[in-house]
């Protein structure tokens, strides 16, 4: 039972680490906060159940995708509606506010759109659904194939920024944006990739998540909530801390729901939340900056 | 002076209009005005804290929600004022938590922290009734009409009203203006930023707590499902950034016209309701940053500019 809840958990806390990665590149870079995501989530879960039921479209196939058009409609979406707030914002205070109202109302098109075209219900399919055993605990192939493809995806996203030549100018503008251009880096390009990349992790979160468990089209809040509290208990900015957030609040969450009640699932997230903001606000993982 | 008194007279004059209105309008009619009194306070009420600190709040609901359902638990159980005074007390109280929790922190703890508040409040009911109590649903059972209901929720709305003109007046609207023009120079000139900031939030959040206890006799049978309707929080924003959240009129004036909108969209396109409403947010912080007012304000001076030229 402990170990199986531990596995689980690792599972489910994968694919948190990756939607939070993408919006970690998102706010930290781009400086948009997007209430958005978790309906870019949610959208490639119904693109990869709607390609396996009706075209029997592997959700692998779908992860090749659906990731390319989240990167497309993020970098569509910075483009016609972010960049004209930030180059309207006078500060940093005013481009948040108006991205998190922009966002907000952007949440409730997709929302509403994916309610028109999927109603209200709850989706799954069944894909790779054969038991296999490690540990001594029986598990889904389709969980282990999630885990592994959303860990590796969240390793080369880290590699490739801590590690190359671009992955140093996307640090550049997370740091300082307004120094940023003085070493002959456009701000703007950068803002963009990060945002459209943002998107594309999104997207490929909600096709792993859809492997294993039942979404529905107004499910997307409570995925960005959780990948918000990521960022936060990661560090804001912190990838590595972001995956290692990420994976702690699957683990978490899961220990809750198996032995004290399903129903407190948010809550649990909520208490870590909490703990986080009262004793070590800048992160488990970040350092103090203003 | 006499400016001042006109002013007083005809906000008087407004009111008794105002109180009037079950006298002239149907059953229809004035459920119509239950809900724009409603808004209206909690429009008033979330621009109270939201306007000057520019710290977003979509917590609404969750305030709303607790007073709705404090009334249902113990409507049968104790007299009607006490219900109102638990209410209050139980909405502050969370109110202070939550601004002592984040409002120490930058802006984006506290949005963050208010995005799932009202979801995790309802999840924390649901479970508390269904394993605690047993009970999940409940039922109000109080002797008021609709038109009880309008006047409790008027006086409420002018209350709020008032208290935002009253903040303005004194050193807390002083302090706020400066917290809102530029922190650093707040702090550096001595004002308390978090306590002045948590303050403001606790009287919000119970004003918003005072108008979900008033208007829930209303919906007879409550579920935490009803009560904790994200919608409202949505609405009740983007009202009070059509008129202008930093105003004291500014919300209050953009919700009759929201409210005529809405009313007619979710009777045409229930289905495409949520689409719209989206769509509209988003033209709105394009179209209209500082609301209806200021652009009206600067279009005005502008034309008094070139008229003097």
């Amino acid at each position: 039972m402990l170990i199986s809840t531990l596995m689980f958990g690792l599972v489910l806390g994968g694919t948190y680490a990756l939607v939070a990665l993408g919006l970690s590149m998102q706010y930290g870079i781009s400086r948009i906060m997007n209430l958005a995501h978790g309906e870019f989530m949610i959208a490639a879960a119904f693109c990869a159940y709607v390609l396996f039921d009706f075209a029997g479209l592997s959700p692998l196939v779908t992860l090749l995708i659906a990731p390319l058009i989240g990167f497309g409609l993020s970098w569509l979406i910075y483009t016609v509606m972010m960049h004209p707030l930030v180059k309207r914002a006078a500060n940093r205070g005013q481009l948040e506010a108006d991205s998190i109202l922009a966002t907000f109302g952007l949440l409730f098109i997709l929302q509403g759109i994916m309610l028109v075209v999927f109603g209200s219900d709850f989706t799954s399919y069944s894909y790779l659904n054969i038991p296999i055993d490690i540990f001594g605990v029986t598990i889904a192939v389709s969980r282990v194939v999630a885990f592994g493809l959303s860990l590796f995806l969240g390793l080369v996203l880290y590699v490739l920024i801590t590690r190359s030549r671009w992955g140093a100018t996307l640090r550049a503008v997370a740091l300082s944006p307004a120094s940023a251009p003085l070493v002959g880096i456009q701000v703007d390009k950068v803002a963009r990739q990060a945002f459209a990349i943002g998107g594309a992790l999104a997207a490929s979160g909600g096709v792993l998540v859809s492997m294993f468990v039942t979404f529905s089209a107004t499910g997307g809040v409570v995925f960005t909530m959780k990948a918000l509290i990521v960022v936060i208990m990661g560090g804001v900015g912190n990838l590595l801390g972001a995956l290692i957030a990420g994976l702690a609040l699957g683990v978490i969450e899961t220990f809750v729901t198996s032995y004290f009640d399903p129903g407190l699932s948010l809550a649990s997230t909520y208490l870590l939340f909490i703990i986080v903001l009262l004793w070590r606000p800048q992160g488990l993982f970040g350092s103090v900056r203003s | 002076m006499t400016r001042t008194v006109l002013f007083a007279i005809a906000i008087l004059a407004g009111l008794a209009i105002l109180a009037l209105a079950p006298a002239f309008l149907g059953e229809y009619g004035l459920g119509f005005m239950v809900s724009l009194m409603s808004y209206v306070t909690l429009a008033t009420a979330w621009a109270m804290f939201s306007g000057p600190t520019r710290y977003i709040s979509l917590a609404t609901v969750a305030f709303f929600g607790i007073g709705a359902y404090t009334v249902a638990v113990f409507n049968e159980t104790l007299p009607y004022p006490f219900v109102l005074i638990v209410a209050i007390s139980i909405g502050a109280l969370l109110a202070t938590f939550v601004g002592f929790a984040t409002l120490r922190l930058a802006g984006v703890y506290f949005v963050i922290f208010s995005f799932g508040l009202a979801e995790l409040v309802r999840q924390l009911i649901t479970w508390f009734e269904v394993n605690i109590t047993g009970t999940l649903g409940r039922y109000i059972f109080l002797p008021f009409e609709t038109r009880h209901i309008y006047w409790q929720l008027l006086a409420l709305a002018a209350v709020t009203i008032g208290i935002g003109f009253w903040i303005r007046q004194t050193r807390l609207g002083l302090a706020l203006k400066v917290i809102g023009d530029d922190e650093l120079v707040a702090a550096h000139s001595g004002i308390a930023l978090a306590r002045t900031k948590v303050l403001l939030f606790v009287l919000s959040a119970s004003l918003m707590t005072l108008a979900g206890a008033i208007q829930s006799p209303r919906w007879v049978y409550i579920e935490p499902a009803i009560v904790f309707n994200p919608t409202i929080s949505f609405l009740t924003v983007i009202m009070a950034l059509l008129g202008g959240a930093t105003r004291l009129w500014g919300p209050a004036l953009g919700v009759i016209p929201l409210m005529i909108l809405f009313e007619w969209l979710s009777a045409s396109f229930p289905d495409h309701f949520s689409i719209f409403l989206g769509a509209m947010f988003i033209l709105i912080v394009f179209l209209l940053p500082k609301g209806v007012l200021s652009a009206v304000e600067t279009r005005l001076a502008r034309l008094k500019r070139e008229a003097n030229a």
